[in-house]
């Protein structure tokens, strides 16, 4: 039987990547552990090799080819006495119909293996993100052009246009530097600012928090990122005890002007530790201000913005959204201020909140809704706190009907603040009970059908819309 | 992908393989103590009085109600802050844990607004937001005032690497007791201030108990000037209560981290005579343990002793000396009597800059 190779997934939120070299012609002898290929990501180029003994057969990508998706076959290989015709043409479905992980017939080498810190599988709910209605930022100028960016993009080019205008502004953390950042955040900061201001840190999440810590109350403003925010739960001490209180503590006398920044939540089939969603965790600490961006134009705007905070921010990104790109504005010095939310699509028969990656779910749920003739208007929060509740309370009292989506979990969670503030503060304006769509109140399962049912869905929120629309 | 990059990191070159040659621990109370000169014992002894008769003034606030919470008092480790603060120049930075009064008054703070925070009064150093614990004066380059056990150590570290990354000469004195010394964090950032050369000098305060439990109780190594021989950071034991012994010992530790040549261990072998805070009856020692430190290694009267062996002080001049403290102490003591609450706006200010 000839064998098939796969284009493999190589990360987990890998959906594509480019050929970019053959280093096997067809007719060439290959034996098990043969680099055959390298394939570049959108973080690193990284080696394919052959598991099955025999001959190259038939190439069917050649070198060059961009975006080939998971799971396309690339190449054949034959074994011993079978004949080219025999391998059969491609088979476009495959893309679509085999799970990612478990049929790729190639592996990373050990070091491609060891090179992402991001294991693998395409969360199929959230591939494809509906892009929000762009709704002009007060301060982009009429006129001004937008370029597509991934989010990955917008945040390093927010990093290096602040450490470029500020010299006080460096960057810690574990990988940061020479590796180019785990998730390949910081690509290229080393090379243009050394490795003074581009630090890789030992393993040591609750000391490298607090020597960031200390330097901010120095005077110095760090970005101090975490692999994970699941990771920082080792630090979490340093953040709340340290950074958020010491003004308080101190009279006002001695301030911490730092940013602790990176994936939080789900990225997908890493379970339940590498899984969790700290927002409202955070959300919860006076001292703290909490950003959770959603477009990379937010992503770019907002780090910005907190990297020039003179307070301690958490900035909550997402690993799913780090390659996903949307418009933004082409400007010397684009902010976006915090604690402003932002009406991400107009609508008049219910207000969805969500941030982040919830915006996927609204924003996907607002079209389906859209065709049950229910207009959604959607709220993107982007800072957790402090909260715009004046925004929120200003689209119910059009709406009279509210739903809150989020990945995390729905005790104590961001859902409950906004459904309290609402309570408080437009309850003669609501025609239903706010609902909450969450993640299921379990630890994040393994199994892909598991993971599935535990995150949130569109459909979640379609029917908590529905259901408060009495319709 | 990979860059080939100064393996060292932040900036200043480093020196490892000469680090790891030496003696990582030495004894320091081997060595001939220094002799003070005249001025430097009376000095010594002013300033090491000054904090006994505050922790004294304010043992006797706290029974009268007028300090909450929490207080940590520093008596019988004095010569601990008096001997370090004299190895340190303008600019240099202190940060320690809870027991931080004496630490506060030997960088320069004013007694009245540090006994006006512990009475939680608007006059106090935090505007009395802060309490006995939670004091600072990025004047006099004290960086509190830290009540979790050992995360002052991550903070220090991180205050001597921005010394670093300004390359301003800077050194931190980062303190810390027995057992804050059994802390992970501790570890990770001496493993990152000797991974980057940073100018931090780690004072163990070893004053035998963390809380009740005393140091052969909740340490395998009781050796706290070995604690950074894995990392190759030198370390010395100390004669704490010797304000001469802590003084050298200081500037051989100052000097290096200085140098570049990165952190330093002092373990200061010293001992508190009153209980771990108020609250505690300190039923895990003798009485007769705490009145042998006393009688024979008191830090004070070492400095009286000698000032009156030598005929460089006379009863009557230590007398005026003391008396001139007590009366400063009371007139603090006053002040954080008298000082008023802080202001009720003052509950939602300084929490957001």
């Amino acid at each position: 039987m000839p064998t098939e190779v796969l284009m493999p997934a190589l990360s987990p939120t890998m959906e594509k990547g480019n050929l970019a070299k053959w280093l096997k012609k067809e007719g060439d002898p290959v034996k098990s552990g043969d680099v055959i290929a390298e394939i570049e990501t959108d973080k690193a180029t990284m080696e394919v090799e052959a598991i099955d003994e025999g001959t190259l057969g038939r190439i069917l990508v050649p070198e060059g080819t961009q975006d080939v998706a998971v799971n396309t076959p690339i190449a054949v290989i034959l074994a011993d006495g079978e004949d080219a015709s025999a391998a059969s043409a491609p088979n476009p479905k495959a893309a679509e119909s085999a799970p990612p992980v478990a049929a790729a017939p190639v592996e990373p080498s050990p070091v491609a293996a060891s090179a992402p810190a991001t294991p693998a599988a395409v969360n199929s709910a959230v591939a494809a993100p509906p892009r929000p209605e762009t709704v002009p930022e007060p301060d982009v100028p009429e006129g001004t052009e937008f370029v597509s960016q991934t989010m990955r993009e917008a945040l390093r080019d927010a990093m290096a246009e602040e450490m470029r205008r500020d010299g006080d502004v460096f960057v810690m953390g574990e990988e940061v530097a020479e590796y180019q950042g785990a998730y390949k955040i910081t690509q290229g900061l080393l090379q243009e600012f050394g490795a003074r201001r581009v630090i890789d840190t030992p393993i040591t999440e609750h000391g490298f928090a607090g020597v960031g810590v200390g330097a901010a109350m120095a005077g110095l403003k760090p970005i101090v990122e975490f692999m994970t925010f699941n990771f920082a739960m080792q630090a979490i001490d340093q953040i709340i005890n340290s950074a958020a209180k010491t003004l308080y503590m101190s009279g006002g006398q001695v301030h911490c002007s730092i940013v602790f920044r990176g994936p939080n939540g789900a990225a997908a089939r890493v379970a339940a530790q590498h899984s969790q969603d700290y927002t409202s965790w955070y959300s919860h600490i006076p001292g703290l201000k909490v950003v959770a961006p959603y477009t990379a134009a937010d992503a770019k705007g907002l780090l910005k913005s907190a990297i020039r905070d003179p307070n301690p921010i958490i900035f909550l990104e997402n690993e799913i959204l780090y390659g996903h790109s949307s418009p933004v504005p082409k400007l010397d010095d684009f902010t976006v201020p915090i604690g402003k939310a932002k009406i991400a699509r107009a609508g008049k028969d219910v207000t969805l909140v969500a941030w982040s990656i919830g915006m996927n779910y609204a924003l996907k749920a607002a079209e389906e809704l859209a065709k049950l003739g229910i207009e959604a208007e959607v709220i993107d929060l982007r800072t957790i706190r402090p909260m715009d509740v004046e925004t929120i309370v200003a689209s119910v009292q059009k709406t009279g009907r509210c739903v809150t989506v989020e990945e995390g979990w729905h005790q104590s969670g961001v859902g409950s603040e906004i459904v309290a503030q609402l309570m408080e503060k437009a309850f003669d304006y609501l025609d239903a009970p706010v609902l909450r769509v969450t993640g299921k109140d379990v630890p994040m399962p393994y199994a892909a059908n598991l993971e599935k049912l535990a995150l949130p869905s569109v459909q979640d929120v379609v029917d908590a819309a529905r259901a408060v629309t009495y319709r | 992908m990979v860059v080939a990059a100064n393996k060292s990191a932040v900036g200043r070159a480093s020196t490892p393989a000469k680090a790891a040659t030496k003696s990582p621990a030495r004894r320091s109370d081997k060595m001939a103590v220094p002799e003070f000169t005249k001025a430097e014992e009376l000095d010594a002894y002013r300033r090491m009085l000054e904090i006994r008769r505050f922790e004294e003034k304010a043992g006797q606030l706290y029974g009268m109600g007028l300090i909450g919470g929490f207080c940590h008092l520093y008596i019988g480790q004095e010569a601990v802050v008096v001997g370090m603060q004299s190895a340190l120049k303008e600019g240099d930075q202190v940060i320690t844990g809870y027991r931080d009064h004496g630490h506060m008054l030997a960088c320069g703070m004013d007694p009245k607004g540090v006994m006006a925070e512990l009475t939680g009064r608007r006059g106090g150093y935090s505007k009395g937001k802060g309490g006995s614990m939670h004091m600072f004066s990025t004047e006099k380059g004290f960086f509190g005032g830290h009540g979790i056990v050992g995360a002052q150590v991550s903070l220090g570290t991180g205050l001597a690497f921005a010394s670093h990354y300004r390359d301003n000469g800077g050194v931190c004195l980062t303190y810390f007791g027995d057992g804050a010394a059994n802390q992970g964090q501790v570890y990770e950032s001496f493993n990152m201030a000797e991974l980057w050369k940073l100018p931090v000098v780690y004072i163990i305060e070893n004053n035998k108990y963390a809380m009740g439990t005393a140091v052969n109780r909740a340490s395998a190594q009781t050796d706290f000037s070995k604690r950074g021989s894995s990392f190759n950071i030198p370390g010395e034991q100390v004669d704490g209560m010797d304000v001469r012994a802590v003084r050298a010992a200081g500037e051989r530790a100052v000097e290096f981290a200085r140098g570049g040549k990165g952190p330093y261990i002092l373990e200061m072998l010293t001992y508190r005579y009153r209980g771990h805070s108020m609250s505690d009856p300190a039923k895990y020692r003798s009485k007769e343990e705490v009145q042998k430190m006393r009688t024979e290694h008191d830090p004070i009267e070492q400095v009286r002793n000698r000032l009156l062996e030598k005929k460089w002080a006379t009863e009557e001049e230590l007398k005026a000396i003391d008396a001139e403290l007590r009366d400063q102490m009371n007139a603090a003591a006053d002040f954080a009597s008298a000082d008023p609450e802080p202001d009720p706006s003052e509950l939602y200010t300084d929490i957001l800059r």
